[in-house]
C-alpha cells in the first residue's frame, strides 16, 4: 500500500508553515507502518496540542486529538483498554517534556506498550515561539528576549532513567532513519521513546537568527553523529543519534493479564 | 431470599452499581474520601476480565477513562475536591469530544486540602462550572446506599444515551456510612449500552453527525470505522473547524442533547409533597437529616415535606417549581453557603419565601439545625 493511502486528504492542505520539519516526521512514521505491513484499522494514533500534535488528524487511523500534554494519558487508556492496538503517540518537545512531563516518565516508568514520538523543535510554534524545556540556555525565543537561562532536559538520559525500555535519536535531516528507527520501535514489546530532532524556522530560526530551513537541516547533519562513532570522540559535543536503549522488560498489558488470571481463580465473595 | 443482600458503605454500593452497569474500566488516583471505590475495583474488576489501573495523577486518570471508553468501555473514575478541580480540564474534553464516561467525586469540605476526612456538599457549581466554556453536564447524587447504587447505574445509563460525561456528586457521609444494600438479580433494573453504529465497513461513518433524535452511534476505536476524535470544535469528520456555523450548531448541540431531556435525566424523590405548606429541599446526606424532621413533624401534624433532588444538573426547576410555589416557605437544606438555594431561587416565583438552612463546618446537619431554621420562619421563635 503507498504511503499516501495512510493519509487523510481529505483534511489536507496540513496547517504547518514552509519549511516545518514535522512533514518529514509524519512521511518516516507511515513509511514505517507501511512497512511494518500493519493494517490500518490496528493502529491508534493519539497527540496532545500544539503543531505536532495536529499530525494525527492527517492519518487514517483511529486518531485522537487530546489536550496539551495528557497525550500518554488516554493512550494509556486506549493501550490498556484494548491491547490489540498498536498506539503511536506523537508530541512536541513543550507538551511531551513540560506541561506532559509527569505522563512522560510514568509511562516510561509503566513499561506500556506504546511508541511515544517526541517531535523536538525547541520551540512552542503553535503559540508563537516561547521556550520550552528542550530549547537550552542562551536560546532567543519570545518569553526569552534576552536569551534563554533554562537547562534543557536531555529526553533519552530521561527516558532511560524513568525506565523506558526502547529509547532513541534521530533528526529529519535523516529521513530514512526516522522510518528504521519507527520500524523498531513500534515492534518493541514495551514503552519506546523516539527523539526526532525538527526544525521550526518560523519561530526558533527566526528568533534565533538562522536564516533558512536548509541552514537547520545542515545544523542537524553536522551536530548529530551515530551512537560511538569516531566522530563523537573526536568531539564530544556532537548529539548522538541512533538506539540507545533497547531491553526487555515485563510489559504492562501482559502484567495485568496476570492479575486477571489470578482475580478469576478467586471466587466471589 | 431474592437478589444479594450486602452491609456496605456508600462507596462501595457504588462499585457494586457501577458492576451491576457493566463498567469493565477504572482508572484513579487514591484520595480521601474516595479511595473505597477504587480499592473495590481494583480488586472486583479483574475477577472478570475488567481492567483496574492506578495512574499517576488525577490528571491522568480522567484522561484514561476517556481513551479506554472510545475502545467501548464503560468507564468509571472517582475522587473527592481536589481531584476533581483536577480533573475538570478533561472533563470538559468528555463533553465537547461526547465521550461516556461517569466520574464519582466524593465531596469533602473545601477550598484546597480543605476538611478531607469530613463532609461537605460544595462542589454543587463546581460540578456545573468547573471546565471552562458554555456547556450542559449531568450529576446526580444520593442520599442512601440503595439508592447510591441505583443511581450509579442509572449515571452509567445516561453517560450512554446523551454521549456524556455523568458526575456522581457523593458526599463524605453516604460515601462512608453503612447500611443495607439489596442487589437484583441482572436484568431486574435495565442497564443501556452503548449505541453502536450500523454503517457497513467501507461506507463512510460519519461520527459527529447527529441522527434525527440527536443521538451518535459511536463506533469503537480499533473496529473498521476509523475517524478523528479531537477537543477542538469540529464537524461531522470530527475533524476540527472555525467554521462559525459550524461552532454555532455543535454549541447548540452539547446543550439541547442534555436540556432538552429534562423528564429523562431529571430524577428527583417526592415525601409528603401533595399537602405540603413548608417544602423543604435537598439532596445527599443532608436530605436524611431533612426526611427526618418531614417525619417528626408530620408526628404533630405540620405539613411539612421534602422534595429531595437526585439530579442536580440540569438542575430540575420545573419539578421545584411545581412543588415550591404551592408552598408557603421553602427550605433549602445543604451543607454548603447556599449553592442549590440559588438555584432553587432562580426556579420559583416568589425568591423571597426561599430560606437556606445550611452548615459549612464539616459535620452533618442535624435536626435541630433545620428544626430551629423552621421555628424561626414559621414565626414560632427560637
Amino acid at each position: 500500500m503507498p504511503v499516501q493511502d495512510y493519509i487523510r486528504k481529505r483534511f489536507f492542505p496540513h496547517i504547518w508553515c514552509g519549511g516545518c520539519g514535522h512533514g518529514i516526521v509524519l512521511q518516516g512514521m507511515l513509511a514505517a507502518i507501511e512497512e511494518l505491513g500493519i493494517n490500518k484499522k490496528d493502529v491508534a494514533m493519539v497527540s496532545g496540542i500544539g503543531c505536532s500534535s495536529r499530525i494525527v488528524g492527517y492519518t487514517d487511523f483511529h486518531t485522537l486529538h487530546t489536550l496539551h500534554g495528557r497525550a500518554l494519558s488516554f493512550a494509556t487508556g486506549v493501550k490498556f483498554s484494548k491491547p490489540s492496538l498498536n498506539v503511536i503517540v506523537p508530541m512536541g518537545d513543550g507538551d511531551a517534556m513540560a506541561i506532559g512531563g509527569n505522563h512522560f516518565i510514568h509511562a516510561c516508568r509503566r513499561n506500556i506498550d506504546m511508541t511515544a514520538v517526541i517531535m523536538n523543535n525547541r520551540i512552542y510554534g503553535m503559540t508563537g515561539g516561547q521556550f520550552s524545556p528542550l530549547s537550552g540556555q542562551g536560546i532567543y525565543a519570545t518569553t526569552a528576549p534576552y536569551s534563554n537561562i533554562d537547562y534543557e532536559f536531555d529526553t533519552v538520559e530521561l527516558a532511560r532513567g524513568a525506565g523506558a525500555t526502547f529509547v532513541a535519536r534521530t533528526t529529519v535531516f535523516h529521513a530514512t532513519e526516522i522510518t528504521s528507527i519507527m520500524k523498531k520501535a513500534i515492534q518493541h514489546k514495551g514503552f519506546s521513546v523516539v527523539e526526532v530532532l525538527t526544525q521550526c524556522p518560523t519561530y526558533f530560526g527566526r528568533k534565533n537568527k538562522i536564516k533558512g530551513t536548509t541552514d537547520m537541516m545542515e545544523w542537524f547533519k553536522t551536530n548529530t553523529t551515530a551512537i560511538g562513532s569516531d566522530a563523537k570522540k573526536a568531539n564530544p559535543s556532537l548529539i548522538e543519534r541512533g538506539i540507545f536503549v533497547q531491553t526487555e522488560k515485563n510489559e504492562y498489558c501482559k502484567a495485568y493479564d496476570k492479575i486477571i488470571e489470578i482475580a478469576s481463580k478467586e471466587k466471589e465473595a | 431470599m431474592e437478589g444479594n443482600i450486602k452491609f456496605v458503605q456508600g462507596n462501595e454500593a457504588c462499585v457494586e452499581g457501577a458492576l451491576y452497569a457493566g463498567c469493565n474500566f477504572f482508572a484513579g488516583y487514591p484520595i480521601t474520601p474516595s479511595t473505597e471505590v477504587a480499592e473495590g475495583l481494583a480488586s472486583r474488576l479483574p475477577k472478570n476480565g475488567g481492567k483496574f489501573i492506578q495512574m499517576e495523577d488525577e490528571i491522568a486518570s480522567m484522561c484514561a477513562i476517556i481513551g479506554a471508553s472510545l475502545t467501548g468501555a464503560k468507564t468509571m473514575t472517582a475522587t473527592s475536591g481536589p481531584g476533581f478541580s483536577l480533573k475538570q480540564e478533561a472533563l470538559g474534553y468528555a463533553i465537547m469530544a461526547e465521550i461516556p464516561c461517569v466520574i464519582v467525586n466524593v465531596q469533602r469540605g473545601g477550598p484546597s486540602t480543605g476538611n478531607p476526612t469530613h463532609v461537605a456538599q460544595g462542589d454543587v457549581m463546581q460540578a456545573k462550572w468547573g471546565t471552562h466554556g458554555d456547556h450542559s453536564i449531568v450529576a446526580m447524587t444520593a442520599s442512601n446506599i440503595q439508592d447510591v447504587f441505583e443511581i450509579t447505574i442509572e449515571a452509567f445509563n445516561i453517560a450512554e444515551t446523551f454521549r456524556t460525561p455523568v458526575i456522581l456528586l457523593f458526599d463524605e457521609i453516604v460515601g462512608h456510612m453503612r447500611e443495607k444494600l439489596v442487589i437484583p438479580e441482572k436484568g431486574k433494573i435495565p442497564v443501556i449500552e452503548r449505541l453502536r453504529t450500523s454503517v457497513p465497513p467501507g461506507t463512510d461513518y460519519h461520527p459527529y453527525f447527529p441522527r434525527k433524535d440527536g443521538r451518535l452511534p459511536m463506533s469503537d476505536f480499533g473496529g473498521e470505522h476509523r475517524y478523528n476524535v479531537t477537543g477542538l470544535f469540529h464537524d461531522m469528520w470530527g475533524f476540527p473547524t472555525d467554521k462559525p456555523e459550524l461552532v454555532h450548531s455543535l454549541m447548540r448541540h452539547l446543550i439541547d442533547k442534555i436540556d432538552t431531556h429534562p423528564k429523562h435525566i431529571c430524577k428527583t424523590k417526592k415525601h409528603f409533597l401533595d399537602d405540603a405548606e413548608t417544602v423543604l429541599v435537598s439532596y445527599g446526606a443532608s436530605a436524611r437529616t431533612a426526611l427526618e424532621v418531614v417525619n417528626y413533624s408530620r408526628a404533630r401534624d405540620r405539613k411539612v415535606g421534602l422534595l429531595e433532588l437526585q439530579t442536580i444538573w440540569p438542575f430540575p426547576k420545573d419539578v421545584v417549581a411545581e412543588y415550591c410555589d404551592k408552598a408557603k416557605r421553602v427550605v433549602v437544606v445543604e451543607m454548603n453557603m447556599g449553592q442549590v438555594m440559588e438555584q432553587v431561587k432562580a426556579s420559583v416565583q416568589c425568591p423571597a419565601n426561599v430560606f437556606l438552612c445550611n452548615r459549612y463546618d464539616g459535620t452533618l446537619i442535624n435536626t435541630d439545625d433545620v428544626k430551629n431554621v423552621l421555628r424561626v420562619i414559621e414565626g414560632r421563635g427560637f
